[in-house]
């Protein structure tokens, strides 16, 4: 695998405050970068200077093998971006707006044309063509932007929210778009939406504080939940506490969490003390003592859980962030 | 230079997309009538040229230039597309180039709109038509001048009110600097050398001269390079403010 986007470093700082501290990542050929933190956490930040628009006070970024510090045009060349907000020339309209992309990036015409009713298509932009975009919805805005981000058919892409106010459909069309072109670029998007990561992601960073907290695949990441070989059993017609008494004395439990889900139906998660797996135990436990179970099954974790257990409440505590000075 | 015009084109379509371009050709158009005929005394003097027309120019842009410029970069930095603009393949000497090339041409378009008053002139009298194209000539380098101190001042603020009385201060002072007031000020105890070069700052010397049909080379290197200097600066600007 071909690295495609290498980063070594990276710092920035906006007056006190460092937003982005010692960045390091690289992505190949063939990979979908989730990049995930909480609000502020410095990942527009980060893809603002990978793509060459902010300056970094400290460290290396390459693109397709240019440095963008010293050839940023060629960088440029080589990179689609959405920016955040995918902000776009409002008193265009749709089309007009796209063939000025193509032209100033110097697509040929033929290919242009073609590269135009691939994003069109695939956009499902017709419709809004000849509107100007300062009336488009904010999710046709949206495609828009996403339309002109790989319009020339990029290396890289680096989007920021790209399915940030689309309707469920585009989202999955969207996401479709993105396993689809996955194998011949190299893929960075930023999301809030974690589902998205399972659906496209093949690897994914946390940051926090401008730090990278966590990088590693999808099923890698949620294997650091507590819910990661947790055991989930869903009984009917047994009372909570006596459900609660007899699962928590199966060996190698060390907590049972129980949730009444309905009258009479009580939902256990059964959580392992070593982190090794529960199941076998405790399905031979359910069979002998004759309940009637509605569900049940083991967890691979969860990424939510993680995503908070390692940036929670580090908003508050940005104030230690800020540099002495 | 493929960019430049793609930028540039973009542009000055999005001049007339909106209603501001036809705003603005009307006050050119209607302003420059009554300076011409009502305060330029255009028939009273009885002399077949456009001297009248062409006095008010100076004054005219001083205020609509700024008004054309300001929204140059300060519109992109507010709506974000100052982003999308800086990180496609363009850099931003080819970004300010077309900026400025299509606000001048839009210039260029509503002075060339100012035509019927050549023919009444031409109707009346027999006017020196070299001259005549010579004060068209130095009204459209003297509007370079101007858009290219406007446009530098746009690249410094998100908002557009401040460019414009930024701008149009900094085009007064560059305006004045050879008015008797200015250089009275200074004669007397500033060396001549020095006074000398204040004046030779001035767009009303300059100007006045080249309406007259003097066309000194002198002339045109100074609007030539003002304009290239304030757009040198316009390019840093953008440059150093693009991201906050
Ligand atoms: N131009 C700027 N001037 C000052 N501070 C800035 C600037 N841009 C970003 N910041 C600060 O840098 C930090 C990181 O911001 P950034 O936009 O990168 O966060 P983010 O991870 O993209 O957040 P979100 O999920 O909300 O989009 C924030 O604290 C933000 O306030
Ligand atoms: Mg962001």
């Amino acid at each position: 695998m071909s690295t495609l986007i290498e980063i070594d470093n990276l710092s920035k700082r906006f007056g006190a405050l460092i937003a982005v501290d010692g960045v390091s990542f690289k992505v190949a050929r063939g990979e979908v970068l989730g990049f995930l933190g909480p609000n502020g956490a410095g990942k527009t930040t980060t893809m603002r200077m990978v793509t060459g628009f902010l300056k970094p006070d400290a460290g290396r970024i390459s693109v397709s093998g240019h440095d963008v510090l010293e050839d940023d045009i060629a960088a440029k060349a080589a990179i689609g971006y959405l920016p955040e907000g995918a902000p776009l020339y409002g008193d265009m309209t749709a089309a007009a707006f796209l063939h000025f992309i193509t032209e100033t990036r110097g697509v040929a015409r033929a290919r242009a044309r073609e590269r135009f009713d691939w994003a069109v298509e695939r956009l499902g932009l017709q419709s809004v063509l000849q509107q100007s975009i300062d009336t488009l919805s904010k999710g046709y805005k949206r495609r828009v932007g996403l339309a002109q981000a790989l319009i020339h058919d990029p290396e890289v892409l680096i989007l920021d929210e790209p399915t940030d106010g689309l309707d469920p459909n585009q989202k999955h069309e969207v996401r479709s778009l993105i396993n689809e072109m996955a194998s011949e670029k190299a893929i960075v998007i930023s999301t809030h939406l974690l589902e998205e990561v399972d659906a496209v992601c093949s690897r994914a960073i946390i940051i926090s504080q401008g730090r990278i907290v966590a990088d590693g695949t999808p099923m890698e990441l949620a294997a650091r939940s507590r819910f990661h070989n947790a055991v989930k059993v869903t009984v009917r017609g047994v009372a909570e506490a006596d459900l609660a008494k007899a699962l928590g004395g199966i060996a190698g439990v060390s907590e049972v969490a129980t949730d009444a889900i309905g009258t009479d139906v009580v939902r256990c998660t059964l959580f392992s003390s070593n982190g090794t797996g529960l199941l076998a135990e405790v399905s031979r436990h359910v069979q002998s003592s004759n309940w009637t179970v509605d569900e049940f099954g083991v967890e691979t974790g969860r990424l939510e859980d993680v995503f908070r257990s390692i940036t929670i409440g580090e908003p508050e505590k940005k104030g230690q962030k800020e540099a002495a000075s | 230079m493929a960019t430049v015009l793609a930028l540039f084109r973009r542009e000055l379509a999005g001049y007339f997309a909106t209603p501001v371009a036809y705003v603005f050709i009307v006050i050119f158009l209607f302003l420059n009538g009554i300076f011409t005929f009502y305060l330029g005394d255009f028939y009273e003097r009885g002399q077949a040229d456009l001297q009248p027309f062409f006095v008010w120019h100076p004054w005219l842009y001083l205020f609509l230039v700024p008004a054309l410029g300001m929204r140059l970069w300060a519109e992109e930095r507010r709506t974000g597309t100052l982003e999308l603009l800086m990180t496609l393949p363009v850099s931003v000497t080819q970004a300010v180039l077309g900026k400025f090339l299509a606000a001048w041409a839009f210039t260029a378009i509503a002075l060339a709109l100012t035509f019927p008053i050549w023919i009444t002139v031409n109707f009346l009298g027999s006017p020196d038509n070299g001259v005549i194209i010579a004060g068209y000539f130095a009204s459209l380098l003297l509007s370079a001048g101007y858009l290219a101190i406007s446009a530098c001042i746009s690249a410094l603020t998100k908002n557009q009110v401040i460019a414009f009385v930024v701008a149009v201060v900094v085009c007064f002072l560059f305006t004045l600097s050879g008015l008797p007031l200015v250089i009275n000020f200074f004669s007397g105890w500033a060396p001549q050398v020095l006074i000398e070069t204040i004046a030779s700052f001035s767009f009303l010397a300059n100007f006045t001269d080249m309406t007259r049909g003097v066309i000194d080379v002198r002339h045109i290197v100074y609007f030539v390079s003002l304009t290239a200097v304030w757009l040198f600066a316009n390019v840093i600007a953008v440059d150093q403010t693009k991201g906050t």
